[in-house]
């Protein structure tokens, strides 16, 4: 197996893990109902432990420890997808990128649970489950809004509009891409492009949103090989501030 | 003496889920192996949720646990191989989180839908004229419910894949 194409693999799962749970952690506090709130944090901790997961496979492999990964690296050093950077926006929004990203993510790791790489295979398994509760939850919201009012339709398919080109970007395809399909380590990021498709489809089939023209999107694009936007450092000077105050610290 | 696996899982009965002290590591279904050669004692347990905080509260609590009974040398070691599942716990400890007040996960129903959710068996009357208020809870393995028939809030260790 081609271990190069692996680390590649793991860097890009678990940076859009640690900056999706960040960002989802930010509606703590702030969450427009008790139980909303609950939920965006615990799908925070789930991601944030996820991460973990993953860097922990990366350390085995010879990469540094978790905490020197996620905390000491600059923006063009992460490998996340730019949809999970973006910042929560109104609820509405936050909502929208949940169901496209976790939509993605449920299907990548019931691929990934039968991957050839056995650690990969493991954690994928584990996860899978987990996500399948956040998927539920983005789902409901998503039939819920998308039938419900006109402001509610209205600011739903604003949402989906901005970030469908982003969510596109997801499946940004690797340098290792044949590799990875020929190892069977994974399936690719094209056949999971086409299932995410096709199970996004079917949720917003049943409500009065529309998918935006597949043809006429461009995908925003960069973010596997370190591009981002505007949003990412912040979020990265943030999360290491007090590592940046004093490197010693333990809490 | 010779210490056993046996002699190991009995002490590890001592050892509490910190979020539900009630229920012991073995009855949760985390301890994965227990591995004994003559100058160490290895214990691998696996996690809940990955993103659990209090793994390592619980592998700390082995540890100190396992020093009680004498043995000097010991290690934990967190594993995803065979991970857990809500199907792994055992029947005492499903008895004995119920009698905590959480309703214990529905058993050989791990093709988790709403459906299912939606009418679990209240902890306090045994009713499923219940409604599931939230997937997510006070931690991760929980859910929030209420119960129509006696107009309790309850919360459910949630079934897990």
């Amino acid at each position: 197996m081609n271990e190069v194409a692996i680390k590649d693999l793991l860097y890009k799962m678990a940076d859009d893990q640690l900056i999706i749970g960040h960002r989802n952690s930010e509606w703590n506090g702030l969450g427009p109902l008790l139980e909303e709130d609950i939920a965006f944090c615990s799908m925070a901790q789930d991601k944030i432990g996820q991460s973990l997961a993953f860097y922990t496979i990366l350390n085995d492999m010879g990469e540094s420890d978790p905490d020197t990964i996620a905390f000491t690296r600059n923006a063009n050093q992460f490998h996340n997808c730019q949809l999970v950077e973006l910042p929560i926006g109104e609820y509405d929004f936050s909502l929208v990128r949940h169901f496209l990203f976790d939509t993605s993510e449920y299907l990548r790791f019931d691929a990934l649970a039968q991957s050839t790489h056995t650690p990969i295979a493991e954690v994928s398994a584990k996860i899978k489950g987990e996500i399948q509760y956040h998927v539920m939850h983005a789902n409901t919201w998503i039939k819920q809004l998308g039938t419900a009012t006109d402001e509610a339709i209205e600011r739903m398919q604003k949402a989906i509009n901005v970030a469908f080109p982003y969510a596109l970007g997801i499946f940004e395809e690797s340098k290792y891409e044949g590799d990875l399909i020929t190892d069977k380590v994974f399936i690719g990021e094209h056949i999971l492009r086409e299932r995410w498709i096709e199970a996004i489809d079917k949720v917003i089939a049943t409500t009065e949103l529309v998918i935006p023209d597949l043809a006429a999107e461009e995908a925003h694009l960069g973010g596997r090989y370190g591009e981002h936007t505007e949003h990412l450092q912040p979020l990265l000077t943030e999360m290491t501030e007090v590592l940046s105050i004093d490197p010693r610290a333990e809490w | 003496m010779v210490t056993t696996e046996n002699d190991i899982l009995t002490w590890l009965e001592e050892v509490k889920d910190p979020e539900i002290p009630v229920l012991s590591l073995v009855d949760l279904g985390v301890i994965r192996e227990v591995n004994i050669t003559d100058d160490k004692v290895t214990v691998t347990m696996t996690p809940t949720f990955s993103g659990c905080p209090a793994i390592d509260y619980m592998k700390d609590d082995i540890i100190s646990t396992l020093h009680r009974h004498g043995v000097e040398q010991c290690e934990v070691n967190v594993t995803f191989k065979d991970h857990w599942n809500s199907d792994m716990i055992s029947e005492k400890g499903r008895k004995a989180i119920k009698k905590f007040g959480i309703a214990p996960p529905p058993q050989n129903e791990l093709v988790i839908d709403l459906d299912i959710l939606e009418h679990i068996q209240c902890p306090h009357c045994d009713s499923t004229n219940t409604e599931m208020k939230t997937p997510f809870g006070p931690t991760l393995c929980r859910s929030m419910h209420y119960c129509n028939s006696c107009l309790q809030a309850f919360e459910q260790f949630k079934p897990l894949q």
